[in-house]
């Protein structure tokens, strides 16, 4: 029997929210669509298996634009690094940060941003001012973007940094 | 120190010290660090593997450890003395196969060493009996200062230390602690306690890490996730939730088993004392299973003539290259199977 709405009690529930909470911690909710349309969070089709079928394991599913990323330090392409799994040189982070930052965080459960030890001799102390300027950009950036889940990893830590 | 001194003297983790080292065997941390200027070692060419091998010695050999570490030529070492090191955890297999200039700086009590090109171009690690963690971070984020200020490393301000594998970016940590869980194993609880650990996002291997399956009672567990977290936040985690709970567990099942199944648990322990006391001839992997019933026999007071010390040495000495290398020379298959089983002889005192 499917679930019914838990707004209105009345309908079957069509759409199915996930939402974190800060700290990671996972609510559902299930409304129908009436419901979920007057609390304004009626989803919006996003092409998930587009997105997806962008980074599926082999060179061959790459879409043209990733696959044809090329370091112009190290001459590494994207779809060498898929092949084995090294790269070739620090510059690849950035030659590749579009197809390499999605990456990093699924392995990383979501993180993508450093936020432990700096090197002391580079000079460029990092500023925690300038890590919060720099990560609210970034959560606008992922709101616009409607990468939510990203967001509010980054609202996490925009938060721990500031309680400490 | 000379290599054939390294060889000569086993490492200080295996004293069995340390918090919950009925347990916990040993604990570790290491930390990937790439120079910057160079590229990952996938794209280097002969030259530049040399250059940074060269680099890297001097700076290791010169102010950053003050001369108290010893750099191993990995490339001008026998294959038998690159096994014990091996065995000893000094180094991993992947550097000892590996091709080209590359090496290891070990420190005089063998708690501390960099292997240099080996996936990154340093890797460097601290290890300890029982679990103390706080320790490690402390030794290991020293040596990697006294290291980073004779040495630029590619950092990058959003991923942090950069690394030729995406999987260790950012702190470039890997914390794992050895641990010896029989109870589990027998219990079939071990299946439950995996499961726990994947979803916490834990790696689950074998002695030797990566590559190695988590066979026999022995589990290396370590942590995966290397960026989006402090090096103080995976350590403590490992420190205050992930091991003691994980203990307790183990403790758990060692109970149960006293409790409900104490003639079966026995019957175990003392078979395998009488496998090792009278074998003529055992493969690495019965004596590997066989040492660990023991151990839990000593550990919970079952076989009170056999000190831990004992077992520990001897899951060091029993090993293919520590054997071969105490023998003088190489063995067969069949030859290492019964020097084994004479060595396990005459340290448990029987003939």
């Amino acid at each position: 029997m499917p679930q019914s709405c838990q707004a209105c009690h009345q309908n079957p529930a069509s759409v199915h929210l996930t939402e974190i909470e800060p700290g990671g911690e996972k609510r559902e909710r299930h409304l129908c669509e009436a419901c979920a349309d007057r609390e304004g969070v009626t989803p919006k089709p996003v092409n998930v298996l587009a997105q997806l079928s962008a980074f599926v394991q082999s060179g061959k599913g790459i879409s043209q634009q990733i696959a044809g990323l090329t370091c112009p330090q190290c001459k590494l392409t994207f779809v060498e690094f898929r092949n084995n799994g090294l790269l070739g040189c620090p510059t690849d982070y950035d030659a590749f940060e579009k197809a390499l930052a999605p990456l990093i965080e699924r392995a990383h459960h979501g993180a993508s941003h450093h936020v432990g030890k700096t090197p002391k001799r580079l000079g460029l102390q990092r500023s925690p001012d300038g890590d919060l300027i720099r990560l609210r950009r970034e959560l606008t950036r992922a709101v616009d973007d409607e990468r939510f889940e990203e967001a509010a990893r980054i609202r996490d830590t925009i938060r721990s940094m500031e309680a400490t | 120190m000379t290599l054939d001194e390294i060889v000569k003297r086993p490492g200080c983790w295996i004293a069995p010290t340390g918090p919950l080292s009925d347990i916990v065997i040993s604990s570790r941390i290491r930390l990937a660090r790439n120079v910057a200027g160079f590229p990952f070692l996938s794209r280097a060419t002969h030259t530049q593997r040399r250059e940074l091998a060269e680099l890297i010695r001097d700076r290791l050999n010169g102010a950053a450890t003050n001369g108290r570490f010893s750099y191993v030529d990995l490339d001008q070492t026998d294959e038998l003395d690159c096994q014990v090191l091996v065995e000893r955890h000094l180094v991993s297999r992947q550097l000892v196969e590996a091709k080209g200039a590359r090496g290891v700086s070990i420190s005089e009590d063998q708690s501390t060493a960099v292997m240099v090109n080996e996936e990154d171009h340093l890797r460097m690690h601290v290890v300890r009996g029982g679990l103390q963690l706080e320790d490690l971070w402390s030794a290991i984020n020293q040596l990697d200062d006294a290291i980073e200020s004779h040495l630029d490393f590619a950092f990058h301000p959003r991923y942090g230390y950069l690394t030729a594998c995406p999987t260790n970016v950012g702190t470039g940590i890997r914390v794992s602690v050895m641990l010896h869980l029989p109870a589990l194993k027998l219990t079939g609880e071990i299946e439950r306690v995996l499961r726990a650990a994947k979803d916490m996002n834990l790696a689950v291997r074998g002695l030797f890490g990566e590559g190695t399956e988590a066979t026999g009672d022995f589990f290396q567990v370590s942590n995966q996730v290397t960026i989006g977290r402090t090096e103080s936040d995976i350590v403590n985690e490992f420190r205050t939730v992930i091991v003691p709970r994980i203990v307790d567990y183990e403790r758990l099942a060692r109970q149960a088993l006293l409790d409900e199944k104490s003639r079966a648990l026995d019957d175990r322990i003392f078979r395998s004392y009488g496998t090792l006391r009278h074998a003529r001839t055992i493969s690495s992997e019965e004596t590997l299973l066989h040492l660990s019933h023991l151990r839990l026999g000593v550990h919970i007071g079952r076989i009170k003539d056999i000190s831990i010390d004992t077992l520990n040495q001897l899951f060091l000495e029993t090993q293919p290259a520590h054997l071969q290398k105490s023998h003088g020379g190489r063995l067969t298959g069949e030859q290492r199977s019964a020097a084994r089983a004479d060595l396990i002889r005459k340290r448990l005192g029987t003939k």
